[in-house]
Parts: C-alpha cells; sequence; structure tokens
C-alpha cells in the first residue's frame, strides 16, 4: 500500500467519483429498504457541519493568531451583514495584513 | 379534470417533466452563480498549488461535483499517489458527502415514480443549493422533476469551467500564503456555517467535533483528524436528543 500507484491521480478521481455517486442516488435506492430513523437522521444533520469544525479548528490552532481573527471576522461579518463576499474578502484581507506585520 | 390528478406518495401531484420545468429551475439558481463561480475558482487555485493539472482538476470537478469534499480532497492530496491515501481520498470524500444520502432520501416520495432516465440524471447533479430550491419548489407544490435537473445542471455549467479559470490563474500564485490565499476553504465553511450558529444541540455537536479533530492533529500522524472530529460530531448530534 506503500508503492506509488500509476495514473494515480486519476485513480484517487476515480474513486471520490465512485463514492459520491454512492452516496447521491442511496438515498433514492435505500428507500424501500432501510428507513431512516430519527437518530441516524440527526446524525447526518449534525455531519456537514461538524466537517466544517473538524476542517477549521486545527487550521486555527496551527497557524495561530492571525488565521483565528480572520476566522473570527468571518463568522461576525456573516451574522451581522449575510453577505459571503464581504466576509470572505475582509477574512482574507485581515490575514494577509497580519501576517505581514508579524 | 383536476379532480382526478394523480397523486404521489408525499400528498403533492405526482411527478410530471417538462422542458419549461428545466428552465424554471436553471433560472432560479441564477442569484447563487456568482458564489459558485469565485468557489469553483477557488478550488481550482488550490488543486493547482497541489500539483494537479488542468486536466485533472477539470474531470474532477465534472465527475466528483461536491465542492466541499473537493476541497476536503486537497488537503490530504499528494502527487506520489500510493494506494492507502487513494482509500483516505475516498474514505474522507464518502463522510464529507453522507449528508446527500439524506437529500436524496428526502426527494424520493417525489420523484420515486418517475422513469430512470429522469431520476439518474437529477440525483447526479444534485448538490447542497439546488436541493435546498427543489425541496422549496415541491413544498409549493410542484411536481416537475425537470426544475430539480434543470437547477442542478446549471451549476454544473458553471462549476466546471469556473475551475479551470481558477487553476490556470492558480498556478502563476507563487507565494498563496502572503496573500492569506490557504485560509479560503476553511474561511469559506465558516461562512457557511456561522448563520445557522444558533441552534443549541448541534453547536453541541460541531463543538465534540473540533477538539477531537484537534486532538487527532497532533496524536495521530496524517490526515485522518477530519474523518475522525467529523464522525465525532455526528455521533454526539445523534445521541443528543431534540431539543
Amino acid at each position: 500500500m506503500t508503492d506509488v500507484v500509476p495514473y494515480g491521480a486519476l485513480a484517487a478521481i476515480a474513486a471520490m467519483s465512485f463514492a459520491t455517486l454512492l452516496t447521491r442516488l442511496s438515498g433514492h435506492w435505500m428507500m424501500g429498504g432501510i428507513t431512516l430513523t430519527p437518530r441516524i437522521r440527526r446524525m447526518l444533520e449534525a455531519l456537514p457541519g461538524s466537517v466544517v469544525a473538524a476542517l477549521v479548528v486545527p487550521v486555527m490552532v496551527k497557524e495561530g493568531l492571525p488565521a483565528t481573527l480572520a476566522m473570527i471576522a468571518v463568522g461576525a461579518l456573516m451574522i451581522w451583514r449575510r453577505n459571503e463576499f464581504l466576509a470572505l474578502a475582509c477574512g482574507i484581507a485581515i490575514a494577509a495584513g497580519l501576517r505581514a506585520l508579524y | 379534470m383536476t379532480s382526478m390528478q394523480p397523486v404521489a406518495s408525499d400528498g403533492a401531484p405526482a411527478p410530471t417533466w417538462s422542458f419549461a420545468g428545466v428552465l424554471a429551475g436553471a433560472r432560479v439558481m441564477i442569484p447563487a452563480l456568482p458564489g459558485v463561480v469565485v468557489f469553483a475558482a477557488a478550488f481550482g487555485a488550490l488543486a493547482a498549488q497541489k500539483g494537479l493539472t488542468l486536466f485533472e482538476t477539470v474531470l474532477m470537478s465534472a465527475v466528483v461535483f461536491a465542492g466541499v469534499s473537493q476541497f476536503v480532497s486537497m488537503e490530504i492530496w499528494s502527487p506520489a499517489m500510493t494506494g492507502s491515501l487513494i482509500f483516505a481520498i475516498a474514505l474522507s470524500t464518502l463522510v464529507v458527502n453522507l449528508r446527500m444520502v439524506l437529500m436524496s432520501a428526502s426527494l424520493q416520495p417525489w420523484i420515486g415514480g418517475a422513469p430512470a432516465w429522469q431520476i439518474y440524471p437529477s440525483l447526479v447533479l444534485m448538490t447542497d443549493g439546488n436541493w435546498v430550491a427543489s425541496t422549496r419548489y415541491r413544498k409549493e407544490g410542484g411536481a416537475d422533476v425537470g426544475y430539480l435537473f434543470g437547477s442542478g445542471l446549471v451549476i454544473w455549467l458553471f462549476w466546471v469551467p469556473s475551475t479551470a479559470i481558477g487553476q490556470i490563474f492558480g498556478s502563476l500564485l507563487t507565494d498563496p500564503k502572503r496573500f492569506g490565499v490557504d485560509l479560503i476553504v476553511p474561511l469559506y465553511f465558516i461562512a457557511l456555517l456561522a448563520p445557522t450558529l444558533e441552534m443549541s444541540r448541534r453547536s453541541l455537536a460541531w463543538i465534540s467535533a473540533g477538539v477531537t479533530a484537534v486532538a487527532v492533529f497532533y496524536l495521530v500522524p496524517g490526515h485522518w483528524y477530519v474523518i475522525v472530529g467529523a464522525l465525532t460530531g455526528a455521533v454526539v448530534g445523534g445521541l443528543l436528543g431534540d431539543d
């Protein structure tokens, strides 16, 4: 499993495509068989936010104050103005600015 | 005539299909397209930094077509692709996209009775944005499966070329960290998540996900922290009852 696979990038893309198709179509295939219990439904509902948290929090810890302040700014601006462009632009400007100062 | 209209299992009218429905679905997504273009270009730029060729970047966008999982795969990606890395990439893609099981299942009462040639293309092109729009359309009594297909197709048509543009410009950028470009992904995710923060039960699940991810990040080498953190959050969210 440690050898480099020829055409590995294409193999990885194919594997990702297969995994994604499985999730898109399984709701259609499943419905006759398994029913979604309230617990499974709650787990699937908590999943997108959990993916985001699992991605973002380690980056905060690893990249330190500039990244953390940029993230807090984006969160606050989104709650305040609900404007993705404004929030992202300010967040990136804060990160770049603080990194230039440090 | 109207009293004899066939009804689907959710009590709303049985599925139909028309070109007008495809157009209506495409039209409703127009306000979302600038966001799609920016997000796709950011992915393309990141893919270029990670060593993907233009062909590989466009191919991934065309056949995976699930933005968040594409970004997550870039966190793990390496030009020296081993069997275990391919497995990890496929697994993280599966975990990140598991929410689409719920999304496609929720459409079943509406589209389940439609012919396969309408169901499969519509589900293959389904993303978060057009699922929300189509769910709203169905609640308002809509029955045209073309609406689901058209709203998905228009996003795909903008998503794929925009990643190509991002890849070309991203490969010209020599020091992405200096301009904060390496933070686009986490910042974008925060922007998506922040407006929904008030729900207490989910915030607890997300906090568990974040804390677990940090712990795994430092204790376990590699990229397992995303998968372990996300699954922990999902389990906590499932164990906590409805508030």
